[in-house]
């Protein structure tokens, strides 16, 4: 059965909820504690994206069962001003936001998958998985 | 949640006790850069053993406590950050560059005992 966590990102108390929740998943899951911790760390920069940029958003982690494999994905969605970007905000060392520009490229060494979807006016979507071994 | 500041001889000694947010990690950079000043402290120790995420504004904001604390004249070293947590902050890029690291809290006691020395 899939479980799944959803939880709305409003201020930095709801950082530290959602990658509880999500390092909680990951390790029912059957992910090691240290790669849990790496899925919560990438819960953490995704959240504070949200927090820092949109204001307001949402974190949905859930388990992924395939027949082959199993894993867990990251959905990061807001209705924030969107990426004008897109290829530049996934580079290293880039930020507008005066931070250490490690945000996503951060999040994208972390998982295994990462996708990102954003345009000026409608929002981000970022989907990152991370598969058991 | 507040982190306790133990002041011990000429040392503060920062123990953090849970996950904390971005508003309780900027409250311990003020209550430290306070308190090293009120007590005429000559080091700092940030036990971050708790942790289970140092992502980057929480690595961000040691830095910055480790260099007000170096403008006031004192050292700070931070202890116990976790090997996963290690593990983490090097995939994520975060590497507390310029910032003293030890063990444990002996390690971080005894890293500031040999730095006073050396400097008195």
């Amino acid at each position: 059965m899939s479980e799944e966590i959803q939880v709305p990102i409003r201020s930095d108390q709801d950082i530290v909820a959602a990658r509880k929740k999500g390092r909680e998943l990951a390790l029912s899951v059957g992910f090691s504690a240290s790669a849990a911790t790496l899925v919560a760390t990438a819960i953490s920069e995704l959240a504070r994206n949200i927090v820092l940029y949109a204001r307001s958003g949402e974190i949905q982690v859930r388990s992924i069962e395939l027949p082959q494999r199993k894993g867990i994905v990251v959905v990061a969605r807001d209705d924030g001003p969107g990426i004008a970007n897109v290829r530049q905000a996934i580079q290293d060392g880039f930020s507008t936001s005066g931070g250490l520009g490690l945000g996503l490229p951060g999040v994208r060494r972390l998982m295994d998958d990462f996708e990102i979807v954003s345009s000026p006016g409608y929002g981000t979507k970022v989907t990152a998985r991370k598969w058991l071994l | 949640m507040e982190v306790p500041i133990l002041k011990q001889g000429q040392f503060l000694i920062a123990t953090i006790q849970a996950a904390l947010s971005d508003a309780d990690l900027l409250q311990l950079r003020s209550a430290l850069a306070q308190q090293v000043v009120r007590f005429r402290s000559r080091g700092v120790i940030v036990d971050v053993t708790p942790l289970d995420v140092m992502d980057s504004f929480a690595s961000r904001t040691l830095r910055e406590i480790a260099h007000i604390i170096r403008l006031r004249g004192a050292e700070t070293v931070i202890v116990g950050i976790q090997p996963e947590v290690a593990f983490a902050m090097v995939q994520l890029g975060l590497t507390l560059e310029g910032v003293a690291t030890a063990l444990d809290l002996d390690e971080g006691l005894a890293y500031l005992n040999e730095k006073l020395k050396s400097t008195s």
